[in-house]
């Protein structure tokens, strides 16, 4: 293992503009012990003692777990919990060791036949596989003298570093303790980068030999520069320390958007969950709300009571300003056990978003119909919105649905390219559309999300993308309709004019981006947004639209924004 | 032995929260009992993984036979945990 030295940096692609200082917490990957590791080797008796040890801890350590999450990750991990502590498990595993068996051999052995009957079983059964081989994980772990796998519980203020975050990790760490995260895959609009850009957390992606980083070594990481300093000196310190309290004078300017001559532009927040929305400053609303978070990391969909009581949080918190909630958009990068076909080859072009209503129709139902009934209780009526929609024939079949349920105001997303192509069709058939435009990238681009070696290609600068977005804000203007971007293009302040430009009514971002984007918009008039747009599509490509943009920027913005 | 057979009342059947607390009741009996399904079995009812591994739908009859001397009243205790329907909000989970 190399470990970086006092001072060194390490470079990776950032995700939002802020730096932070803490000390490394790495999440361990499951442990890779081969079956004759001699980590728990020695006398059967010794051995059976690190089991029985191994068992209870982890056990233990799950039950702890259990008592502080709610809702059904409780009962998710008292069960996992239950699995570590079985007698049957535990008595099969010692009978093949006092047989002669290697540790993590007979462990697997063991853990093997159980979720083979799981599969055999078939159902909710064979998802709980997955928690048998946590279990299976942990004890190895705990029997080789390795840090258990997962998420760790954090302590104080931490720089959080892995390989990869799933969903599910995410969902399981205490993010008020995060204070920057570090991964050595995924990319910039990755699942991990849009978490921690909706906390205004600073986030490196693609930072080769970040998980080699010392456990508690003190380091910067400065997601403007793309850098990760480790054990950084005075002057970087104060560096940082001054950063934020810019950071902090921009934050307090919370006057509605608008260009320097007027022209009013939403800048709203996206959220994921009741809590984002209650810890949300002044706002002038919430223009993505996506709701998935609800439905992660569960065996089954939330029920139509859980999912309104969630909403109406939401909808109170936000005291009666515009909120536009997407209805789930699962598939591709965020799986669902019981919703995402486990064959699908190709999961960002198949079953997803909008499209779970030709397999899954009753998730919709149920979801709009809680959507409604939160409604009913605050008197704020939510817009909704779905994803993933390519036609106009889906854009009517949704707005039926919705408007059946008692959704007054339906819109849809665009990120396909049909759909920006066929906007005015769309536009004919819903209230409003918001721009998609990490998917749209994608999709226009085909090029994958979470391929970080072809973030150049993902680009929302490139000319290609801009035109798909012109035709879909010219279709809004011809119809008199609201076209907003919520994207995560929508936080570079730059980007952010060029939209304006384009005709974009509202723009979407994390809440810890809107300062810079308020900034941004309240220097330049419409009229000089209307021109960066027109420089920005015609650059032949992504490096010369940004830097005709910039060409344009009032000069006291330059050092700012450029 | 004494026996008994019921139909599990639980909607997901017997499986997560159900058989986590049918198998936290058997352990706190403290005498064994097993458990038998669907031509399964009989398996140590205090295993949770065993329990779930017998994938019972909501519905189906199960058998529960136990050894010892308050096997009938342990019997009946448990008897009358299974039809109830353990997946529902309101039944406390321990």
């Amino acid at each position: 293992m190399t470990v970086a030295g006092v001072g060194s940096v390490l470079h990776g692609v950032g995700v939002g503009r802020r730096a932070a200082i803490g000390p490394v917490v790495q999440v361990h990957p499951a442990p890779a012990v081969p079956d004759d590791s001699p980590g728990a080797g020695g006398a059967p008796e010794s051995v059976r003692a690190d089991l029985e040890r191994a068992f209870a801890a982890v056990a233990e350590r799950l039950r702890g777990q259990s008592e502080r999450a709610s809702g059904t990750m409780r009962d998710v991990l008292a069960a996992t919990a239950q699995m570590a502590d079985d007698p049957a498990l535990r008595s099969q595993v010692l009978e093949r060791v006092d047989a002669g068996e290697r540790p993590v051999a007979a462990l697997d052995a063991v853990v093997e036949a159980f979720a083979a009957m799981f599969q055999a079983a078939g159902g909710h059964l064979a998802e709980r596989v997955t928690d048998l081989h946590s279990v299976r994980d942990r004890v190895v772990a705990a029997v080789v003298g390795l840090p258990e796998p997962g998420v760790p519980d954090l302590t104080g203020p931490s720089v959080v570093v892995a390989r990869d975050l799933a969903p599910a990790d995410t969902a399981a760490l205490d993010l008020d303790k995060v204070v920057a995260l570090v991964t050595e895959m995924g990319g910039p609009t990755s699942h991990t980068a849009i978490i921690a850009g909706q906390l205004g957390l600073p986030c490196l992606v693609r930072v080769a030999g970040a998980t080699d980083l010392t456990e508690g070594v003190e380091v910067v990481v400065d997601a403007a520069r793309g850098t990760l300093t480790v054990a950084p000196d005075e002057g970087l310190r104060a560096a940082v320390a001054r950063r934020a309290a810019d950071e902090r004078a921009l934050a307090a300017d919370t006057a509605p958007g608008a260009t320097a001559d007027g022209r009013q532009v939403a800048l709203l927040a996206n959220i994921g969950t009741a809590e984002d929305a209650e810890r949300l400053g002044a706002v002038e609303g919430v223009g993505l709300f996506r709701t998935e978070v609800l439905y992660l990391g569960r065996a089954g969909a939330p029920t139509r009571a859980e999912q309104a009581q969630a909403y109406t949080r939401a909808l109170r918190a936000l005291g009666g300003h515009k909120v536009v909630v997407r209805t789930l958009d699962a598939g591709a990068d965020k799986p669902l056990a019981f919703a995402t076909a486990a064959d699908e080859e190709n999961p960002a072009l198949g079953v997803r978003g909008y499209r779970l209503v030709r397999t899954h129709p009753e998730l919709l139902e149920t979801q709009l119909a809680a959507l409604t009934d939160a409604a009913a209780a605050t008197g704020v009526e939510p817009w909704v919105m779905a994803p993933m929609v390519a036609t106009a024939a889906e854009a009517r079949a949704f707005a039926g649905l919705a408007h059946a349920a008692g959704v007054r105001t339906v819109g849809v997303m665009v990120e396909v390219p049909a759909a920006a192509l066929r906007a005015r069709e769309i536009l004919r058939e819903v209230d409003f559309v918001s721009l998609g435009t990490n998917d749209l990238a994608q999709y226009t681009m085909a090029t994958d999300r979470l391929r970080g070696e072809l973030a150049d290609l993902l680009d929302p600068w490139q000319p290609a993308v801009l035109d798909l977005v012109a035709t879909t804000a010219r279709a809004g203007a011809a119809l008199g309709k609201p076209v907003g971007v919520c994207g995560e293009s929508a936080s570079d302040p730059l980007m952010a004019l060029v939209l304006v430009g384009l005709g974009v009514s509202s723009l979407s971002m994390a809440p810890a981006a809107l300062p810079a984007v308020r900034f941004a918009l309240r220097r330049h008039a419409l009229g000089v947004c209307r021109s960066m747009a027109a420089a920005a599509l015609a650059a032949d490509g992504p490096a010369e639209a940004r830097a005709a943009v910039v060409q344009l920027l009032a000069e006291e913005t330059r050092t700012l924004l450029a | 032995m004494p026996e008994r057979t019921v139909a599990v009342a639980s909607r997901v059947g017997l499986h997560a929260r159900p058989a986590a607390l049918f198998t936290r009741a058997v352990a706190a009996a403290g005498i064994p009992v097993t458990i038998a399904a669907g031509g399964k079995g009989p398996v140590d009812a205090s295993s949770i993984l065993f329990v779930m591994s017998l994938g019972v739908p909501s519905g189906q009859e199960v058998t529960l036979a136990a050894e010892g001397e308050r096997a009938d009243d342990v019997l009946d205790g448990l008897v009358a945990l299974l039809s109830r329907d353990l997946d529902a909000p309101d039944e406390g989970s321990s």
